[in-house]
């Protein structure tokens, strides 16, 4: 078995296994407690930049069935696991993880203490990394150190509209592209929704003069407030029709209103996360996968009203514009991987579409 | 939500006593709910009638009722404490059940009691089988195409409709007792019967058998705003059929995508919503393994021995939570006490692999039918955890207890592998790794079994790894091995070399969050290798002592050790040492996050213990409290330099050792049966001649009197070393002179000077009777006070001599005015806590407190026998015995009862009467006109005994039904009886029983291997008809005692236990 080393900014290196593809790649490491749903999140745009390291120790049992990505490729920059398996076990299986890895030229590195590294991130905050089937040497650590994500979002929009059209659709949805997972269109669709996909940089007018009945916006990488254009856009759409925003879209919806976001040490990744709904009382299991979120102290003065927070750590989860027939949440109503508990937030759009103000 | 203020006295009901299917789960359950009630302010009355459980502790509750768990007792105890609410879903089947009649005869209505934490109707939907099936299709889940019946007639036509093969489920019945599988329409009438006679309601279901599916459990929380989340899921390794509590289960699932996983998950939430459950929930699927179709096989809408396993898998306390959200509590008001920063309202999310596997009791049910199918078997599990299948898989079986420790399993099986291929049983795993050796592929293991395969898989991996060891020791291989899970002895087994030194293992925690977020509780288990150790952080300043536990429950080795194994740890954090106990236990108190100062979930191994000490550098380790299993562990770890606590292992030893013990007792001048050790068929026929008949045969270092019988002749003694020889147990077995007398128990605590005997406990049955199956008294009821005084003289010299620091349990035999020594086991005893509750002194408290230094007179507390205890206690074996209809129950040296109850009474008979009570007798006069008989086959060597009990019957005007000699002998004596011929050879014995109203069996004697078969048969036709089957002549004599009395449960008191020990104090 060939060796591979995951080595962090803090200098230290942790030697294991390779599998997937051979090389070296550097990014954001962050970790995932999702315990299924290794497709999913390696093929989700969200991950552009980052490795992930997986905390669940066992990857790979059921392979990869290509109708569960998230998108055409493998979007993180590396893998890193317990341990992984190279023999799957799935009636719909059709590459095994390390094959996907390799054909899209990724790294993964498995027999490795994932709990440690957890834990340093966990202390540290995110971290940056390199993965590499070659021996770590100083110049990598140089590279790992000067490394950051930019740009991802626009990086990772399809350049093009791209228009899904959906027969007998009762409304039509302007999808940003942010780094779209396709679950979200699919969310959308199932709801009877046809679905054009826009660039991250569409200007609000062209949008609005396709005729749709309303916008969505995408989740994404990186940092939202990176995204000015986008973000004056998004100002320009709200009030004007109807918009929901989820993940990076959210953040982008509460920046474009004059609210602030922050950087969070580790970020909320796994399919776990409690979110409460402060209308009802509920609290719904929720999937997430991000590494900023909105303040929500700036909302005060803002058009937004805070909707759902996380119970573990109070963060922002949810905000609703009243007025604007606009809403948003941080974590992924659309699932995959993860709970479908919150999946009613599509009919709470498909409502605001069809003329309800405050659904 | 906050708690719901008109809540203020909680009724709890337990789960009674051991049995298969319903084991200590729930004293687990219901502690953690009575302290979660408690820690609220709210009043909580307590009933159980296992004395065995930490949930009857005296300050468990505001009051404890060990009474018997009958609807009847149930009422008068809400008579007399007037609670306003009652919590029924902590205590198992039992406690449901108990709670529906009380609810249905509207005895809950008219005395303002509510039930709390459990919803009428979604029990009502979860258990009746038509009633579940229009509730999942009212929200479109899907559920397998069966039909009800009430009768044979119906079955077969439900079968017709469904079509073969069937599944038959009877309703409402424990671990799905009367179940079973039919292949084809031959087969099914019997399997229909016996459904319709196991279920109290004559009520089965016939229902489509999906062989090959995969069988996913979730366990589901849910509160009053409607929040629902899942706790855990749980893979089968076997496919659908095989009962889940007798299935190797891992968690989390490890075969399902995300989609399929979701797909159950969201179904399961569906279903508590709908069922509007508030409170724990466990949904069982079933899943094709080649789509998306699934089906809703069952719903428990209560803890459950799966919501146990769910708690330890992740760390989330499921009946703790349960109970609060029954106050009114919503989830996200909960705080999640192993983070101490999350709340209860999140999905734990776990880092590693937990294995299950279950205990079954075939070692000690010889030749007994070892298939596994829908009704479970296993009297217990354990549990192991780790980063790989493999290495949980081979904690799991090397911590089972059933002296393997690879997958190879140690005796040989006589059957072909391909026929054994096809059966399942509890050598599966062990099977299928064989098969793999033996060439087959993963393809067509997978095609003859339909176990998946990834799980196959990983055990070819297992396979291929032996063969590389064999082949000699590499960097790689060695580190493969550990990694998968194998000791170090082990490797060295496989491979004939010794590996290199291995670098310490490390621990990590159980945190429920996947170390996302800091966790504060301390619950470990073992990595080899890592980056970091966890436990060593949580290391205090404090002195650290271990406790070993007693690992999962089997029979002979029960509940009991896990309450001393408790209470010893209370008493040591109590005394301000950091403590920590080892086990690996699911189901129990023990190993609760907050029992000790630290948790390690390991088996019970030694170099699993080891590891453990290297991190802990503790004081010392407590091996008394843990049974047999902890207990022999004590030579290897002295062996290593480890200091035990208590009674040395020398001590230990010399109690153990025949020949050193002999000498012992010769000094002391104390008698005992004389026997010897032999190790040939022609040693031991000669010894047994020698010592005359009968004798006692068993081999040395026992659990439980495990293989022990009396042998009436020389043919006897043939037929059992044949048994023991070709078992593979080596020859070694040792030959006693049988002496039919008294048995007397007594568990002492000793300082080294001073030696407290709280209680002696005299047996009902006469020896030959595992002390473990008797019905024990205390105090004793014949004992005069001469041979009282020499009891309490030999214990104190044994006590002394052996050098005891803490607890040791003595066992005597009286016959003709001599007392004899039959046996010492320097440890606590399976009657600590029944002797605890009824003397009212805190036993495992005082003898951990000797054990560490203190002395009895520091304690306060005298020397020599303790005064009479308040109240007389009896406590009464209880079997499992319609779980395995063809074993052997008749009673003998070798211990077959699953659990005990305890009967507290101001009288022996009234404390007698409660305990058969609360076992499940009835009394012959209880059945009324339709059940006057009573079936009598008393042994050629009794006959001379039963004037007495014949009398008793008799002035009840009961009706004799007997054997040929017994008839003979009662209308000798002047009786009339029946002579019903040799009814063990009446092929109808079912018939028998119905014509001739038999409401009682009183069937002593040695068996032979011709008529075992019969009697079997003759056992399971009564049992299945609710007729008691008695073995032994004396309980039969003590049974027929209470006839005359006339007690009711109405006549007998109500006794509050908590009272005993304040009062002690």
């Amino acid at each position: 078995m060939a060796k591979a080393y995951l080595l962090l900014a803090d200098g230290s290196v942790y030697a294991g296994r390779s599998f997937g593809a051979e090389g070296t790649r550097v990014g954001e490491l962050v970790f995932t407690t999702g315990m299924t749903g290794a497709a999913e999140s390696l093929t989700d745009p969200s991950y552009a930049g980052q490795m992930i390291c997986f905390t669940f120790p066992q990857l790979g049992n059921y392979g990869i069935c290509l109708d569960d990505c998230e998108s055409g490729k493998v979007h993180a920059q590396a893998v890193i696991c317990q341990e992984y398996c190279a023999s799957p076990s799935n009636f719909r299986c059709e590459l095994t993880v390390g094959e996907l890895l390799e054909r899209d030229g990724v790294p993964g590195i498995e027999g490795v203490d994932t709990r440690r590294i957890t834990q340093v991130i966990r202390t540290h905050g995110v971290m940056n990394a390199a993965v590499t089937t070659a021996e770590p040497t100083p110049e990598l650590l140089e590279r790992v150190r000067g490394y950051a994500v930019r740009g991802a979002a626009a990086e990772k929009s399809v350049t093009e509209p791209v228009f899904f059209p959906l027969e007998g659709a009762g409304y039509s949805v302007a999808l940003m592209d942010y780094g779209y997972k396709k679950s979200i269109a699919d969310g959308l669709r199932k709801r009877g929704c046809a679905v054009t996909v826009y660039p991250h940089d569409t200007p609000a007018e062209a949008v609005l003069a396709a005729g749709h009945d309303g916008v969505m916006l995408s989740n994404g990488p990186g940092d939202p407030s990176e995204n000015v254009y986008e973000i004056s856009q998004i100002r320009e759409l709200m009030g004007r029709i109807p918009v929901f925003g989820i993940c990076l879209g959210h953040q982008m919806m509460a920046l474009a209103q004059g609210a602030r976001t922050a950087k969070m040490k580790f970020g909320h990744r796994g399919a776990n996360q409690p979110a409460k709904d402060l209308k009802t009382g509920r609290v719904y299991i929720t999937s997430q996968n991000h590494g900023y979120a909105v303040d929500g102290a700036s909302l005060a003065g803002t058009p937004g009203v805070l909707r759902f927070v996380n119970v573990n750590d109070g963060s922002v989860e949810g905000v609703d514009y009243p007025g604007l027939a606009a809403f948003s949440v941080q974590f992924h109503p659309e699932a995959h991987s993860g709970p479908r508990d919150s999946e009613k937030l599509f009919d709470r759009f498909a409502a605001l579409m069809g003329g309800a103000m405050d659904a | 939500m906050p708690k719901d203020a008109g809540i203020r006295k909680v009724l709890v009901i337990g789960s009674g006593p051991i049995v298969i299917g319903q084991a200590a789960e729930f004293d687990y359950a219901g502690t953690q709910a009575c302290r979660a009630l408690m820690a609220e302010g709210v009043e909580t009355v307590l009933i159980n009638s296992n004395p065995a459980t930490i949930m009857t502790d005296p300050d468990m509750a505001t009051a404890v009722y060990i009474e018997p768990l009958t609807e009847r007792t149930v009422e008068r105890i809400i008579e007399k404490e007037r609670p306003d609410s009652l919590l029924a879903g902590l205590g198992g089947q039992t406690g449901l059940n108990l709670a529906m009649k009380l609810y249905k005869s509207g005895f809950l209505g008219k005395h303002g009691v509510r039930l709390i934490g459990t919803n009428i109707d979604a029990i009502l939907k979860s258990e009746d089988r038509q009633l579940f099936k229009d509730a999942m299709s009212a929200i479109h889940q899907p559920t397998i195409p069966s039909r009800t019946a009430n009768s044979l007639e119906q079955a077969r036509s439900a079968a017709r409709a469904v079509g073969f093969p069937v599944i038959i489920r009877p309703a409402f019945t424990l671990g799905g007792t009367g179940g079973g599988v039919a292949m084809t329409e031959r087969e099914f009438d019997a399997a229909a019967q016996r459904g319709l006679d196991a279920s109290p309601i004559h009520q089965i279901l016939v229902e489509r058998y999906i062989f090959g599916w995969k069988e996913i459990e979730f366990e589901v929380m849910r509160d009053s705003a409607g929040t629902a989340i899942t706790i855990c899921s749980m893979e089968n390794f076997d496919p659908v059929g095989v009962h889940t509590g007798d299935s190797i289960v891992v968690a989390p699932a490890l075969t399902l995508a995300d989609r399929e996983y979701q797909l159950l998950r969201t179904a399961a939430l569906d279903i508590i919503g709908a069922l509007g459950i508030e409170g724990g929930c466990n949904c069982q699927f079933a899943l094709n393994p080649e789509s998306f179709e699934y089906a809703v096989i069952e719903v428990n809408p209560r803890v459950s021995r799966s919501s146990a396993l769910a708690s330890k898998a992740t760390g989330y306390p499921i009946a703790k939570v349960t109970a609060k959200i029954a106050l009114g509590y919503t989830l996200d008001e909960i705080k999640n006490e192993v983070t101490g920063e999350t709340y209860a309202c999140f999905e734990p999310a776990v880092d590693y692999v937990v294995c299950k596997l279950p205990r079954w009791p075939f070692d000690k049910f010889y030749g007994a039918d070892s298939s596994l199918g829908p009704q479970m078997k296993a009297t217990g599990e354990v549990m192991s955890i780790a980063p790989t299948f493999e290495a949980a898989l081979m904690k799991a079986i090397r911590g089972a207890g059933i002296k393997e420790e690879s997958l190879n399993r140690r005796v040989p099986a006589k059957k072909p592998l391909q026929k054994r291929l096809r059966e399942i049983d509890d050598m599966r795993v062990f099977t299928l790794f064989e098969a793999l050796k033996a060439g087959y592929s993963v393809a067509q293991l997978h095609e003859l079994t339909k176990v998946d395969e990834f799980f196959l898989t990983k055990l070819a991996g297992m396979a291929e790894l032996e063969a590389e060891l064999a082949r000699g020791l590499t960097p790689e291989n060695v580190e493969k091995a550990r990694r998968f899970g194998y000791t170090e002895a082990l490797i060295e087994k496989l491979s004939g070399e010794t590996p290199p030194p291995a670098p310490p293992l490390s621990y990590r925690m159980v945190d429920t969050c996947a170390a996302e977020f800091e966790a504060r509780t301390p619950y470990f288990y073992s990595v080899p290798g890592g980056a970091h150790c966890d436990a060593r952080e949580r290391r205090g300043d404090k002195p650290t002592v271990v406790v070993l536990g007693s690992g999962p429950i089997r029979i002979g080795q029960g509940i009991e050790f896990d309450y001393s194994s408790v209470h010893c740890v209370s008493t040591l954090r109590a005394m301000g040492y950091d403590v920590v106990i080892i086990n690996n236990n699911p189901e129990t108190v023990s190993t609760d996050y907050d029992t000790a100062s630290r948790l390690y979930f390991e088996p019970l191994c030694p170099e699993d213990v080891m590891g453990v000490l290297a991190v802990e550098e503790p004081v010392g380790v407590v091996v008394a409290f843990g049974g047999q299993t902890a207990i022999s562990l004590a030579q290897y770890l002295v062996d290593h330099g480890v200091r035990i606590l208590g009674t040395s292992a020398e001590g230990i030893d010399l109690a153990e050792d025949r020949e050193k013990f002999d000498a012992l007792l010769e000094s002391l001048k104390i008698k005992r049966p004389r026997g010897a050790a032999v190790h040939s068929m022609e040693e031991a026929v000669s010894t047994a001649d020698e010592l005359g008949y009968p004798v006692l045969l068993r081999p040395s270092y026992v659990i439980g009197g495990q293989n022990m019988v009396i042998a009436h002749d020389e043919a006897d003694v043939r037929r059992y070393m044949e048994v023991i020889i070709t078992a593979g147990n080596g020859a070694n077995v040792l030959i006693d002179q049988y002496l039919p007398g008294t048995e007397l128990e007594c568990d002492v605590i000793s300082d080294g000077e001073r030696v407290l005997i709280p209680g002696i406990m005299e047996h009902v049955e006469r020896a030959g009777i595992h002390s473990g199956d008797s019905i024990a008294v205390c105090p004793p009821y014949s004992l005069d006070g001469a041979m009282t005084e020499r009891v309490v003289e030999c214990s104190r010299a044994l006590a002394l001599s052996l050098g005891t620091r803490g607890l040791v349990n003595i066992q005597y035999l009286t016959y003709k005015g001599e007392l004899y020594v039959i046996e010492v086991n320097p440890r606590a005893s399976r009657t600590v806590p029944y002797l605890s509750k009824i003397s009212g002194l805190h036993m495992a408290d005082a003898a951990t407190r000797v054990m560490m230094g203190e002395s009895l007179e520091s304690l306060g507390l005298a020397d020599g026998l303790a005064a009479p205890p308040e109240y007389v206690g009896v406590k009464v074996p209880v079997f499992s015995f319609e779980k395995m209809p063809d074993a052997n129950s008749l009673l003998g040296p070798e211990m077959k009862s699953t659990g005990e109850v305890l009967g507290i009474g101001r009288t022996f008979t009234e404390a007698l009467y409660k305990g058969l009570t609360a076992a499940g007798f009835r009394f012959v006069s209880d059945h009324g006109e339709a059940r006057r008989g009573v079936l009598l086959s008393i042994e050629n060597r009794q006959l001379g005994e039963i004037g007495p009990l014949a009398e008793r019957l008799y002035a009840e005007g009961l009706n004799f039904y007997a054997t040929p000699d017994t008839a003979a002998e009662l209308r000798r004596l002047g009786f009339y009886a029946f002579d019903i011929g040799h009814v063990t050879r009446t092929a109808e014995t079912g018939g028998l029983l119905e014509r001739a109203g038999i409401g009682l069996v009183i069937y002593t004697g040695a068996l032979h291997d011709d008529t075992m078969g019969d009697y079997t048969r003759l056992h399971f036709e009564a049992v299945r008809r609710g007729i008691p089957v008695l073995t032994s002549i004396d309980t039969a004599l003590a049974a027929a005692g209470l006839l005359a009395e006339h007690l009711t449960e109405d006549s007998t008191g109500l006794i509050d236990v908590s009272g005993i020990r304040r009062r002690a104090e």
